[in-house]
């Protein structure tokens, strides 16, 4: 594709770029650029630059805060911010529950919740799956039941994603066994500084912590906390999920990953000169850009439709399994890359200060931890599996 | 004749390894003794001697027995059990390669020791720049008085930090990439100008980075002759992590299958799903393809035709690693979160699998090769 830009879109690609120069931490640009451990700061710290220039949520409506970007300038902003190394959002507040919360939520939720995600200050995690309800999210039993003007809930959910930053959880509670499990289901905000709430690390194989479990006991939520209608939550949660996926092609990521994998591989001497100069590597680098380009193509014909008011519908499934397919590849071909030198496990050296020799070459201590973390991708998010079985039912009729 | 059965011995061994790993080698002591110091137990390593295990790929005349399939009967078991004793590093590597290498004095006095549970030994040939190139040797190694002076950096030696005994690859002539000029010494760790830098390896194991300034050795064989010997210690370590996937796999599938059987998801158990049913299909077939070729093959590994020898390593190591990246990725993918965490021990059989397709060759490497003797 060839893409023309006017000069519209050129002085605002500019404006990007002075921006990013600007205002984005150099530690944290370091630390996106190395894959190194990231800090909820760094996090923060972008997204709050971002919200006083407006750009923190630009895909938002603009009367709740969004940028009324065209298509094309998401594109070069999310390029711009992408190769300079800035952060990505976590998509909990801005992506999720956000737009849950404009189109479900009354006026004081709106007014209560929206300004902390647009600047970034109010961090959110996602109460969804539960030890016993993963793919069959519809199971779920976290109990939601009503005394009063509160609801009092018992329970517990697994795998909330940085749920030792959040400030508030998004969940989804049980209210009603008799009929449809689809039908007893409540979707209330809860602060996590309630008391009851217990937050457990779950270590994952690369030795990082990222994922927790929550435990809820006798958690006073106020009624005012629920959005829409009791026993209606599974409408706004499928809701929200829509744009979940739609939210994980991921591209910019991709795209750095693949920079990264282009510079280990020239980096590496192959038996005729480097890895990047063998045909057969180079072979499976073009391969896998061309999976990013098409992938990139879909988005950009989704985000036009999203700019016109349409809500993401089953195509995100398919979005959701090639992202998270390219992700994965791309860790892989990356171990490939590394060879003999992915096998040390140095976690220190991941975090920021540690500033001894490090063991092989500087970019190989986070390949090995990387792709194995990244295994999680096509098991999030609604399981691929589960993205598959959604296009045969709702696509194809099946 | 092909006969897939084990000889008498070989089944004795199999029993012996399968009973110490089901009884003794638990996975919360091989998770403890793997995040020690060394990263394995010495009271393991005493068992294996007095069992006879340290003997086996190592010549009958220095008190040893058995060829690959002994090997692989071992390693499998090791597999099965995430075996983090050094027995690849210290009886495969650097005792098989003494073997090959030493003369009768250093065979006699080395393999002893080995073989007794004495001594651990580590092989130091990998370095920064080799990547799977076996002749890439920029070590290098210089006489002085009777002996000889090692400088050069050596990468990834698999229990470098172990060892008590270090057998170095360094060149005595000629440039990186020559067969030719490449010598073997013994290098004794605790001496003046040898850093051992140890650190835990991704699959719970450990390795080194060795820095050798000035360090004395001593020359193992005949000088500059070396490549041949390295180039079978390197088939034959392949050939046995293609035998410990087979006992990796073995316990993902098993564990898989039976995760199937007991996680329920919408009303059913999930081994119910065709989609599952298929994948858990291609798993099998994955695993018994790949043992089938080991069952045929491995004998190969043997053989003093050093073609049929490395088109039967090289063929090994590309069924085993394509499986091994199915079976490992695929036994997370269907049991779900629960396989990316820490606490269950699926994930570190596939953190294994991950680690051995880039030891000793990976596919594209192995394809190459294979390729070459094939035209």
């Amino acid at each position: 594709m060839k893409i023309t830009y006017t000069a519209e879109e050129e002085s605002f690609r500019q404006s990007v770029r002075a921006f990013i120069e600007a205002e984005l931490d150099p530690g944290t640009r370091k630390k996106v650029l190395n894959g190194l451990n990231m800090s909820k700061q760094d996090y923060v710290g972008w997204h709050g630059k971002l919200a006083t220039r407006g750009w923190s949520c630009p895909h938002w409506p603009e009367e709740h805060g969004g940028a009324g970007w065209s298509p094309m300038q998401h594109f070069i902003f999310d390029e711009e911010t992408s190769n300079a190394g800035a952060p990505g959002m976590m998509p909990f507040g801005p992506d999720m529950v956000a737009p849950v919360i404009w189109t479900f939520g009354n006026e004081e939720q709106k007014k209560q919740h929206l300004p902390g995600i647009l600047s970034g200050e109010v961090w959110w995690c996602q109460g969804y799956s539960e030890p016993n309800s993963g793919s069959d999210l519809a199971s779920l039993r976290t109990k939601a039941e009503r005394h009063g003007d509160h609801y009092i809930v018992n329970g517990g959910k697994t795998w909330t994603t940085l749920a030792q930053w959040a400030d508030w959880m998004f969940c989804l509670t049980r209210t009603d066994s008799s009929g449809k499990k689809q039908e007893g289901i409540t979707f209330l905000l809860i602060d996590m500084k309630s008391p009851g709430i217990s937050v457990h690390p779950i270590i994952t194989m690369e030795g990082g912590h990222e994922v927790n479990q929550v435990i809820f006991d006798n958690v006073k939520v106020p009624v005012a906390n629920r959005i829409g209608e009791e026993n209606k939550g599974w409408t706004y949660a499928k809701f929200l999920l829509g744009y979940e996926r739609s939210g994980m092609a991921g591209i910019p990521q991709a795209k750095r990953a693949l920079a990264r994998l282009r510079m280990i591989a020239a980096d590496q001497e192959d038996a005729d000169g480097t890895l990047a100069e063998n045909p057969r590597f180079r072979r499976k680098m073009s391969d896998v850009e061309i999976q990013i380009v098409t992938l990139e193509a879909t988005m950009l014909k989704l985000l036009a439709q999203q700019v016109q008011g349409k809500t993401p519908g089953p195509e995100a499934s398919f979005i959701k399994i090639r992202g998270t397919e390219i992700d994965q590849l791309l860790t892989e071909l990356t171990m490939e890359a590394v060879g003999p030198y992915v096998a040390p496990f140095a976690p220190e050296s991941l975090d920021t200060g540690w500033n001894e020799e490090p063991i092989g070459p500087d970019y190989a201590a986070p390949v090995a931890p990387g792709y194995f973390n990244t295994r999680k991708v096509t098991i999030y998010g609604g399981s691929n599996e589960i993205q598959k079985n959604i296009i045969a039912k709702h696509v194809l009729g099946l | 004749m092909l006969s897939f059965d084990l000889t008498d011995e070989q089944q004795l061994l199999k029993d012996s390894v399968e009973r110490f790993i089901e009884r003794s080698y638990p996975f919360d002591k091989r998770r403890a003794s793997s995040k020690t110091d060394e990263g394995f137990s010495r009271a393991h390593w005493k068992q294996f001697a007095e069992l006879g295990w340290l003997a086996v790929g190592l010549p009958e005349d220095q008190g040893g027995f058995g060829g690959a399939r002994e090997v692989a009967v071992l390693m499998e078991a090791f597999g099965r059990g995430l075996v983090t004793e050094p027995w690849l590093a210290s009886v495969l590597l650097a005792g098989g390669t003494i073997a090959r290498a030493g003369s009768e004095t250093q065979k006699e006095e080395l393999l002893g020791a080995l073989i007794a549970g004495e001594s651990v030994m580590a092989f130091a040939h990998g370095e920064p720049k080799s990547r799977y190139d076996i002749a890439r040797v920029e070590t290098s190694a210089k006489k002085s008085g009777d002996g000889w002076v090692l400088d050069g950096h050596k990468a990834v030696v698999l229990n470098g930090d172990a060892a008590d005994t270090l057998i170095v690859s360094a060149r005595t002539s000629g440039k990186a990439r020559d067969r030719e000029g490449i010598s073997l010494f013994v290098v004794d760790p605790r001496a003046d100008g040898v850093e051992v830098r140890g650190y835990p390896t991704n699959d719970g194991g450990r390795a080194a980075e060795i820095k050798l300034s000035g360090a004395a050795g001593t020359l193992l064989g005949t000088e500059g002759k070396a490549y041949s010997v390295i180039e079978e210690t390197i088939d034959r370590a392949a050939a046995a992590v293609c035998a410990e996937s087979l006992g990796l796999m073995s316990v993902l599938n098993a564990m898989t299958l039976d995760y199937s059987k007991t996680r329920e998801q919408f009303g059913q158990k999930i081994g119910a799903f065709q989609a599952l049913q298929h994948r858990m299909a291609d798993m099998f077939v994955a695993l018994e393809e790949s043992r089938s070729l080991a069952d045929v093959y491995m004998a190969d590994v043997d053989s003093d035709d050093l073609a049929e020898r490395q088109r039967a390593v090289s063929a090994l190591k590309v069924q085993c690693d394509k499986a091994g990246r199915r079976v490992g990725q695929e036994a997370v993918q269907l049991h779900g979160g629960i396989a990316m965490t820490d606490d269950y021990q699926a994930s570190h059989y596939f953190k294994r699998l991950s680690i051995i397709a880039r030891q000793f060759g990976d596919i594209d490497w192995h394809l190459d090769r294979y390729a070459t003797l094939t035209q």
